[in-house]
């Protein structure tokens, strides 16, 4: 290179402010439907000449500049494969162990800051440990989140005293924290036990959430990578980590919040309050029995309707049922049947998750129809077709104080005139909570996987000519 | 040299930027946008090459190797997951066409 130390470094910084740019813009794209792809596009150029910009520049001996390259190879390959592999059904899980490992990378940026020691400032110090304590609080958390999600951790831990164990693990990791930036605690010791202790805090914080409060939790946990981000960024003065890590911190907040709101829980609810105790206390409202019905009878029932709306819910996603649904629905409207699928905001296990499946299985966004749009048309339905949904429909968040989901807006599903429900079994859902609309009069089971269920219906509707 | 007050005045920016990206976004793309924004986090890469390129010993070169390959995971597979995402919106709205 024949650059001066100087213009290597404008040039260095000038491509992070284009970046940076790149993703602010990229973002804004991508939040209509009409111009995302590109936005997703621009975002990805941003990043490659950031990337390359600073694998030129960044001085490495060849020792290093080798490691680099090959870390890179190595993180790139394994992400690039299992990305392109994994089923739609599974990315929110994905999202999680992506974010996770963002949250794990800001984290060793922290370590290699703090074990390296030396001239550092104490706002400097400070700065780093806090960023290495939130992603290492993210990643931990995010591969936890992940584990739920992928069904190899099935159970929500809990036992008494559990909060104040993590408030103890938070503190200890916080104390640690003020001994390795004021330089009073051991030494390179300290540093290693408050990385462990961070680590154990985002486990410890994850295990007792349950699987229904999970979008909420994943999004937090992407804010706090993008906060951890803009820390790091701070401390190794480089604008575009600063700009693009704060921007996903405040848009993940915000977005986390929306999604708290759209459950009708507090962050600190979902973080703090264990579903499962309270749901044992109010969840015995529900009396009666469910009345389960054949295949070939709600076909029929379908085929001879003039309206019919179909709930989908996480049901679906497990069963991939997506292509079958619009299978179905195409069949429906060749029947001569108005049909309209109604997406509950938190139906699946993330907002849009729904969403993503039907545009996928190529159902035209004019189908589909979010809770305020529809809600007061499930009067005039024959039918209303739940496929694996549950508490989105569950009356008694409308009706029963004691529920623990009570608050929450809901589907209207009980006031259609007919409801099928295709379930798996007669348990309770995701969440634990017995759901009032099962009971109903005018309610049908269908039991089975949404697949199968889907494929009977199919077949009984093309049966009833 | 970022200045400390400089460096306030970016992170108070880029919040009130981020806020208000998000804040007109329809639920349809909420899953998409957590995805995107989890990509763009990714630019924690280039922290984490220039952390590596820096290290001198075994321990912070092996720190340094597991924030690189965490850190291209992160913005490899974000990308990835995100465009495939977003592909099928496109897709979707084409078929509604004549």
């Amino acid at each position: 290179m024949t650059l001066s130390a100087s213009s290597i470094q404008t040039l260095t910084q000038l491509s992070y402010l284009v970046a940076a740019a790149l993703f602010i813009l990229g973002l804004k794209r991508m939040s209509s439907p009409v111009t995302a792809v590109s936005g997703v596009r621009w975002a990805g150029a941003g990043m490659v000449l950031a990337t390359v910009v600073t694998l030129i520049f960044m001085g490495a001996s060849p020792f290093n500049l080798a490691l680099v390259i090959g870390a890179i190879a190595v993180g790139g390959i394994l992400a690039w494969v299992s990305g392109k592999r994994v089923a739609m059904t599974d990315m929110p899980q994905m999202i999680a162990l992506y974010n996770g490992m963002g949250g794990g990378a800001a984290a060793a940026i922290a370590a290699v800051q703090l074990y390296r020691g030396g001239e550092h400032s104490v706002v400097h110090l400070t700065i780093a440990t806090i960023g290495g304590f939130i992603g290492s609080v993210s990643f931990s958390g995010s591969l936890i989140a992940f584990a739920k999600l992928q069904g190899l951790i099935t159970k929500s831990v809990r036992f008494g005293g559990q909060k104040f164990l993590n408030l103890a693990i938070l503190l200890a990791t916080v104390g640690l924290g003020f001994m390795v930036v004021s330089g009073t605690g051991p030494g390179m010791p300290a540093v290693s036990l408050f990385f462990v202790l961070a680590l154990l805090l985002g486990v410890a914080m994850t295990l007792p959430i349950g699987g229904a409060d999970m979008p909420v939790v994943i999004s937090l946990y992407n804010a706090l990578t993008g906060l951890a981000v803009g820390f790091e960024g701070f401390v190794l003065d480089n604008a575009a980590m600063i700009i693009a890590g704060t921007v996903v911190g405040a848009a993940g907040t915000l977005l986390t919040q929306l999604m708290a709101k759209a459950m009708n829980r507090s962050l600190g609810n979902v973080l703090f309050s264990n579903f499962g105790e309270s749901s044992a206390a109010g969840g015995s409202g529900v009396t009666g029995s469910q009345k389960a019905i054949e295949a070939s009878d709600a076909g029929v029932m379908m085929a001879y309707s003039q309206k019919i709306i179909i709930v989908p819910g996480y049901g679906l996603a497990v069963a991939q049922a997506q292509h079958k649904v619009w299978e179905l629905t195409q069949l429906l409207i060749d029947h001569g049947v108005k049909v309209r699928f109604a997406i509950h905001p938190v139906a699946g296990r993330m907002p849009g998750h729904m969403n993503v499946l039907l545009a996928e299985a190529g159902v035209p966004y004019d189908l589909i129809s979010d809770l305020d749009e529809i809600n007061a048309e499930f009067e005039t339905t024959d039918v209303a077709l739940i496929i694996g949904a549950n508490d989105v429909v569950n009356p008694d968040a409308r009706a029963n104080r004691a529920s623990p989901i009570f608050g929450m807006p809901i589907l209207n599903a009980d006031k259609a005139k007919n409801v099928i429900v295709i379930k798996r079994g007669q348990g309770q859902g995701f969440s634990g909570i017995d759901n009032a609309l099962f009971v109903l009069d005018q309610t049908r089971m269908l039991y089975g996987d949404a697949q199968a269920a889907v494929n009977q219906l199919i077949q009984a509707v093309k049966a009833a000519g | 040299m970022i200045d400390g007050v400089i460096a306030l005045y970016i992170f108070m920016l880029a919040a009130f930027t981020g806020y208000e990206v998000i804040s007109r976004v329809p639920v349809i793309l909420h899953t998409p946008l957590m995805s995107g924004s989890n990509f763009v986090h990714g630019i924690v890469l280039v922290g984490a090459m220039v952390a590596l390129a820096a290290a001198d010993t075994t321990l912070l070169r092996v720190i340094g190797v597991v924030g690189v390959v965490l850190a291209a995971g992160n913005a490899v597979g974000g990308y990835v997951v995100t465009e495939r995402m977003l592909q099928m919106f496109v897709s979707a709205g084409r078929r509604k066409g004549p």
